[in-house]
């Protein structure tokens, strides 16, 4: 399975259905790859022509503007439109409910604009359309509790397409006490991941999973991957981590697939 | 004209004129706020108001609150139809003038009155226990202590007295009535007032009934006086800002944090995207985001004086509920208390460009309470009214970032990642190298 970058599509003289926007954990992370590599299957299954900016891509900014350190986020998103304008990027699928949020919301203001989309909704559409199926087997009898992300459901309104993805699955669907609108961040958002918690009474992934753990499930699905990264985390500090799975909601079409 | 006509007047215009100052003063701090536009279509601001202001429509994302607010709201609404025919009253001597102007409607309309009164009755007596006795969590936190927490309590007792004004005014009115006296026209049965004049009121004197009667108009009307001035002091002001706050919150998309303009051009010309040259060089160095509320947008300080305490944003909030000191309702109490704490002392000679008391926002709001939010909107979401906490908290941050260089140490390699290495993590490798590992996986 290779993924192609845009350079490469255009080298070809074609052009790709769709480019893939990686974002940081998706590349670096050892966990949040296996979510990339997840959505490269499920692309590659569908038969979409999609590509990677590869080399070309960068942080999208979005902590940087979160924490207030302006210049930065606007370096980086120049350079980045910059880059996207050069390759006359229309359409843009991104596992990362951050990069996500920053090119469809905030990159129109300063001259990038492109149809965006998160791979739930993409995902969602496949299965419509019925590009893609999903095995029924591995999943039944198991609780799957889903994890609304601020970036994705609260800030962005996407609430449904997860939900009837993880429907199309033979598990069964939990909700979280505090769910949708009223989704409890897991405490990343706003360049948090990147430095120690202020003083307090509980880490906030801690709470998260606590809350989580209520409905005993078997696996939390999550759509953003520093949300998995967190309730990991979170499952290790309640030494759950045996017992419950934390997966990107492409990662449990993967599976179902046995892709 | 009679001596009740007369206090009535001097009252009057003493209540208009210091209300005019009053209010002005507000607007006068709201303006110390830089310039803002609210974007997005008129029709979607009027829809907002009428829902969201109007129909209370976030209120009831919490029920129980929700209802008993809504029973108190209405009945405020209609005792306006009452208060303009006491205010008609009051100034041409008349006694209920609506009675014999509008026929079997005016009874309609005052026993309409008295139910939403007596909803109203019982609903502050429970905001007044779960407020103090059951001690809510979100009523408790540290920045209710002291005038907050009176400050809820006395528009509580307020509207108490309010209603024992209305109830005590129309009972004696019945009474009178019953005993034919033409100054007293014909009210028809009233719901709770009849049940009050009938089971209470019965062996009274006509003069005790007089003057029951004048002491529940006297009271309704001072406490509705006391209200009009005390509002500017009180958190209760929202029951006028809730609307144009709603009408002039933002419609862009909610993760779309405001641009600074003068970055972009800054960094285009620093990249060589644009043929015109960066800023002027001056001799100052150039500020950016909010060290004080002059430095934020007037919704901003309409937002702040906008908010009535009632807690949803702080308790949904994720870094309160874990125990860090960040709570958005203090957020916005502090920029209202800054913004009246200059406007006070603008009020003598000084100009606005002259003024400075050596004090900024960083003297009410710490490091520690804006570097905790993770900017996940719950509190933007949870407000009933449509204030943004998060916008100033993002300008706070700016201020800390840009123009002081400080912030949490742990940003720094982060920042230094993104410059060098485009990622949020300096990583040996490439970026693309995620790909090689695909096959094996």
């Amino acid at each position: 399975m290779k993924v192609y970058t845009v350079e490469e599509y255009k080298s070809l003289g074609k052009e790709p259905e769709i480019l893939f926007w990686v974002g940081c954990a998706g590349s670096f992370d050892s966990r949040a790859q296996k979510i990339t590599w997840a959505l490269v299957k499920i692309l590659h299954n569908a038969g979409i022509e999609f590509a990677v900016l590869g080399n070309d891509e960068s942080c999208t900014g979005d902590p940087a503007r979160r924490s207030g350190n302006e210049f930065v986020f606007q370096m980086l998103a120049l350079q980045n439109i910059e880059t996207l304008n050069m390759y006359n990027v229309n359409k843009i699928v991104t596992t990362c409910p951050h990069c996500f949020n920053t090119l469809k919301n905030e990159y129109p203001e300063l001259g990038g604009n492109y149809d965006v989309v998160h791979h739930t909704q993409l995902i969602q559409q496949l299965i419509n359309e019925k590009r893609i199926s999903i095995e029924k087997g591995i999943f039944k009898g198991k609780k799957i509790v889903y994890h609304d992300s601020c970036y994705l459901g609260r800030i962005n309104g996407i609430y449904e397409a997860p939900r009837e993805i993880l429907e199309e699955l033979d598990g069964q669907l939990l909700e979280a006490r505090r769910n949708a609108s009223n989704g409890l961040c897991c405490g990343a958002g706003g360049a948090q991941m990147f430095k120690e918690e202020e003083p307090g009474d509980k880490k906030l992934n801690v709470e998260r999973v606590e809350e989580l753990l209520e409905s005993n499930p078997d696996i939390i699905a999550v759509n953003c991957p520093y949300c998995t990264l967190m309730m990991d985390d979170g499952l290790k500090n309640k030494e759950k981590d045996e017992d419950v799975m934390v997966y990107d909601i492409s990662e449990l079409i993967v599976q179902a697939n046995n892709w | 004209m009679s001596l009740q006509q007369i206090v009535f007047l001097i009252l009057f215009i003493a209540v208009v004129f210091l209300a005019y100052r009053s209010y002005g003063r507000i607007i006068k701090a709201i303006k110390l706020g830089k310039s803002y536009t609210a974007e997005g279509s008129k029709g979607q601001r009027w829809k907002n108001v009428f829902l969201v202001a109007f129909g209370q429509q976030k209120m009831f994302k919490r029920w129980i609150p929700g209802f008993l607010h809504l029973f108190i709201y209405v009945a405020f609404l209609f005792t306006q139809i009452e208060l303009v025919e006491i205010i008609i009253d009051g100034v041409s001597g008349h006694h209920r003038f609506f009675a014999d102007k509008i026929g079997p409607l005016y009874n309609v309309i005052i026993n309409f009155i008295e139910i939403l009164s007596v909803l109203a009755f019982v609903s502050t007596l429970i905001f007044l226990w779960r407020r103090n006795l059951l001690k809510i969590p979100r009523f408790v936190k540290p920045e209710m202590n002291g005038w907050p927490r009176l400050d809820a309590n006395l528009i509580l007792i307020g509207e108490i007295i309010l209603i024992v004004g209305i109830f005590s005014m129309n009972s004696a009115d019945l009474a009178l009535q019953n005993l034919a006296d033409s100054h007293y026209p014909d009210t028809g049965q009233l719901l709770i007032s009849s049940l009050v004049f009938e089971n209470l009121l019965q062996d009274m004197s006509q003069s005790s009934l007089i003057v029951m009667e004048r002491f529940g108009w006297w009271l309704h009307l001072s406490v509705v006086f006391g209200f009009i001035l005390y509002l500017p002091y009180s958190k209760h002001l929202h029951i006028l800002f809730a609307f144009p706050n709603v009408y002039f919150a933002s419609l862009k998309a909610r993760g779309a944090i405001e641009n600074m303009p003068v970055i972009t051009n800054e960094v285009k010309s620093m990249m060589g995207l644009t043929d015109e040259t960066g800023s002027e060089i001056t001799d100052e160095l150039p500020e950016f985001g909010a060290k004080d509320v002059t430095d934020l947008s007037w919704k901003n300080i309409l937002d702040a004086y906008s908010c009535t305490e009632c807690g949803r944003c702080t308790s949904v909030c994720p870094a309160n509920l874990t125990g860090k000191k960040l709570s958005p309702r203090k957020i916005l109490m502090d920029i209202r208390d800054r913004s009246t704490e200059i406007i006070t002392q603008l009020d003598g000679s000084v100009k606005e460009s002259d003024f400075d008391d050596g004090k900024s926002l960083f003297d009410y709001i710490s490091e520690e309470e804006i570097f905790a939010c993770t900017t996940c909107n719950a509190c933007v979401e949870a407000c009933p009214v449509m204030i943004d906490p998060l916008s100033p908290i993002i300008e706070l941050r700016r201020y800390k970032l840009l123009t002081e260089s400080k912030g949490p140490s742990e940003w720094m390699p982060m920042y230094n990642a993104i410059e060098n290495n485009g990622a949020v993590w300096q990583m040996p490798g490439q970026r693309f190298d995620w790909a090689n590992n695909l096959e094996s996986n």
